[in-house]
């Protein structure tokens, strides 16, 4: 068990990432071809629509959390099958791939159960389909304990951690969030590793985020003085 | 403007980000190219981006072409024909497109390693494409449904350009170029965002006769088909039925709108003598600080356009925290959420029913600017604008889905 200002075994090197959206000009005017053209763009068309709504809002969220969901209810109008939507657990899925899946699995079923003739968007509402290009750079702010990590976390963009949370996670494939990786193996916090890892993070706002994160860590280490 | 002033709107650390980004554009010499520097949203955007972008180190600089009038009156024509509007164009007007063209080709000098054109009137410039550049087509008008004749035409220059950007979604068309979206901004410093004070707004709308003793309802636009004064005048009359209001439309002489003297006979033979209907072609010389007046001085904005590029106007006064009544056509709908950032209409009876809600129930208007004015904040002003510009510079070298700098 470390104290918050022991030294880390490794530096913790803060990284940014800004998106920028590319059309693909393919659109979906009703569910099946809303389910269709999900099984065939690519990855990072899924992770945008699933994703977007994080960065947008920063401080409230006042759309259901991902742009299908949104979609399907205040356009379609099939408001049951767009709470299915929203509420997929997308911490539940470690992969891009598997995250697809499922959201194709949720229309497909709804589709197969429900006899109802489709239901087309108006023209003009059509779902639209865009791919997220992430640069990605070092902010410069290295933490080489938790105090510094902590003081740190309040003063990058939301955007950095945004990456280090949820884009490292799926979109980069790591299986775990960076910040709960660096305090599990090199800060000497297993414990604290372990709650963040265990934060529900897509029901946050991200200032939300941040502060929950700078709580946690503040927290452990009045536990540890 | 300074970059470091923006950092008491958008916090210290959006500003740090903006100098990480562009550390490594600062040996790239960007070359901004339109029509005018004077008039309309593209000239005001460049006015404050090229200064942020110079103060964040990158060398950019903006240039305008020169052409004649019969030229501007044909992009005037193709313009509002992108927009679906089935104008008569002529043949002679694609030759006078194309013979301009070649004539800006040999005035205009090309020195930029990223080339940054602007609408179609400078379109014909990429045939000085080379190996060493890289060139990008900045498309502010909505061509979600265009007259196809004229779409093909101009389709032949977009895609010689490296990449295309479009202020909206739907304005993707099927391109052999990649199409990005980046959506237009304000400036929270310009004369035309600025905080006022009671005394500046008194005194523009005394130059203009407006009292204040009615709730005043304002839609401020260019002076054109498009944006449907003829119709916000309809709905004015239907809330007028009810409420004892005014109607302001306002809006400016932009140099490449030849149509604007039509538009303004229709609305004052609609108004007839209507004394609390106010058409006011704004001073040039006052013109930004008098908008920024008249929106704040306003109860309810409208914006009941048929079309629509991005609609600034409609982010000008949602960063002024007013309740605004706004048509769901082009980049409206990503700016107001309906009953959350404002209300959406689609016709005339219901934009009368929208600005009635408002103007019953002040709580309600006030909580919905609010929130106007924070999605704002947050994601429509400079700083966001010059980032994505910054990153579609960066993706011109490194085209990848993550590009790590």
């Amino acid at each position: 068990m470390s104290k918050r200002t022991d030294k880390a075994k490794n530096p913790f090197q803060f990284y940014t990432s800004v998106k920028l959206r590319e059309l693909t000009g393919r659109k979906a005017r009703n569910l099946r071809e809303l389910a269709e053209t999900i099984k065939d763009v690519p990855g990072s068309v899924i992770y945008y629509h699933t994703h977007v709504f994080l960065q947008k809002h920063q401080s409230s969220s006042p759309e259901p959390p991902n742009d299908f969901a949104y979609w399907v209810s205040r356009v379609l109008g099939e408001y049951k099958l767009g709470e299915e939507l929203a509420s997929i657990d997308i911490c539940e899925f470690s992969t891009i791939r598997e995250l697809r899946e499922k959201v194709i699995n949720v229309i497909e079923n709804y589709l197969f159960e429900n006899k109802d003739p489709l239901r087309y968007a108006p023209r003009d509402e059509e779902f639209e389909f865009v791919k997220a290009h992430s640069l990605v750079m070092p902010t410069g702010f290295t933490a080489h304990s938790l105090k510094e990590f902590e003081e740190i976390i309040g003063k990058v963009t939301i955007h950095s951690i945004y990456f280090h949370i949820f884009e490292a996670r799926l979109r980069l494939e790591k299986g775990v969030n960076d910040f709960s990786f660096w305090i599990g193996t090199s800060a000497g916090a297993p414990e604290l590793a372990g709650a963040i890892a265990a934060l529900d993070p897509y029901t946050f706002t991200m200032e939300g985020l941040r502060q929950k994160l700078m709580d946690s860590i503040s927290k452990y280490g009045c536990n540890k003085k | 403007m300074k970059i470091s002033d923006y950092e008491q709107i958008v916090g210290k650390e959006t500003i740090y980000e903006l100098g990480l980004i562009s550390k490594k554009l600062k040996k790239k010499k960007i070359q901004c190219i339109n029509s005018t520097k004077v008039g309309g949203g593209v000239a005001e955007i460049l006015t404050c981006l090229i200064p942020l972008m110079n103060d964040l180190g990158i060398n950019a600089t903006w240039d305008v072409i020169n052409a004649d009038p019969e030229y501007f009156n044909v992009t005037k024509a193709f313009h509002n024909a992108l927009h679906g509007n089935v104008s008569d164009i002529t043949r002679s007007m694609f030759d006078k497109f194309a013979s301009t063209g070649e004539e800006i080709l040999k005035s205009t000098k090309i020195y930029g390693d990223i080339v940054f054109v602007h609408d179609p009137q400078p379109i014909a410039l990429v045939e000085k494409k080379t190996k060493q550049n890289k060139w990008l087509w900045r498309c502010h008008v909505d061509v979600s449904r265009p007259y196809m004749e004229v779409w093909e035409f101009l389709r032949r220059y977009i895609e010689q350009y490296d990449i295309s950007v479009f202020s909206s979604p739907k304005f993707a068309r099927q391109l052999e170029i990649p199409q990005f979206l980046v959506t237009p901004s304000i400036d929270p410093f310009s004369e035309k965002n600025k905080d006022l004070t009671p005394s500046e707004i008194d005194a523009a709308l005394r130059r203009y006769d407006i009292e204040r003793d009615k709730p005043i309802i304002t839609q401020v636009s260019r002076f054109d088909y498009l944006k449907d004064p003829l119709g916000v005048i309809d709905a004015y009359r239907l809330v007028k039925k009810y409420i004892d209001c005014q109607l302001i439309l306002a809006g400016n002489r932009a140099a490449d709108d030849p149509e604007m003297d039509l538009v303004l006979n229709d609305i004052n033979e609609k108004k007839g003598k209507d004394p609390d209907i106010h058409v006011l072609l704004i001073d040039p010389k006052t013109n930004d600080i008098d908008i920024n007046a008249i929106q704040r001085a306003s109860d309810v904005i409208v914006q009941k356009s048929i079309r629509e590029g991005f609609a600034l106007t409609v982010t000008e006064a949602l960063w002024k925290a007013k309740p605004v009544v706004a048509s769901a056509v082009g980049g409206i709908p990503q700016q107001v959420t309906n009953r959350y950032s404002g209300l959406l209409c689609h016709t005339v009876g219901g934009a009368a029913l929208k600005i009635r809600e408002f103007l019953n129930n002040p709580a309600y208007a006030e909580r919905l600017g609010r929130n106007g004015k924070e999605h704002i904040r947050r994601n429509f002003l400079s700083t966001r604008h010059v980032r994505d510009y910054m990153l579609l510079f960066h993706y011109l070298y490194n085209p990848e889905d993550i590009i790590y700098l």
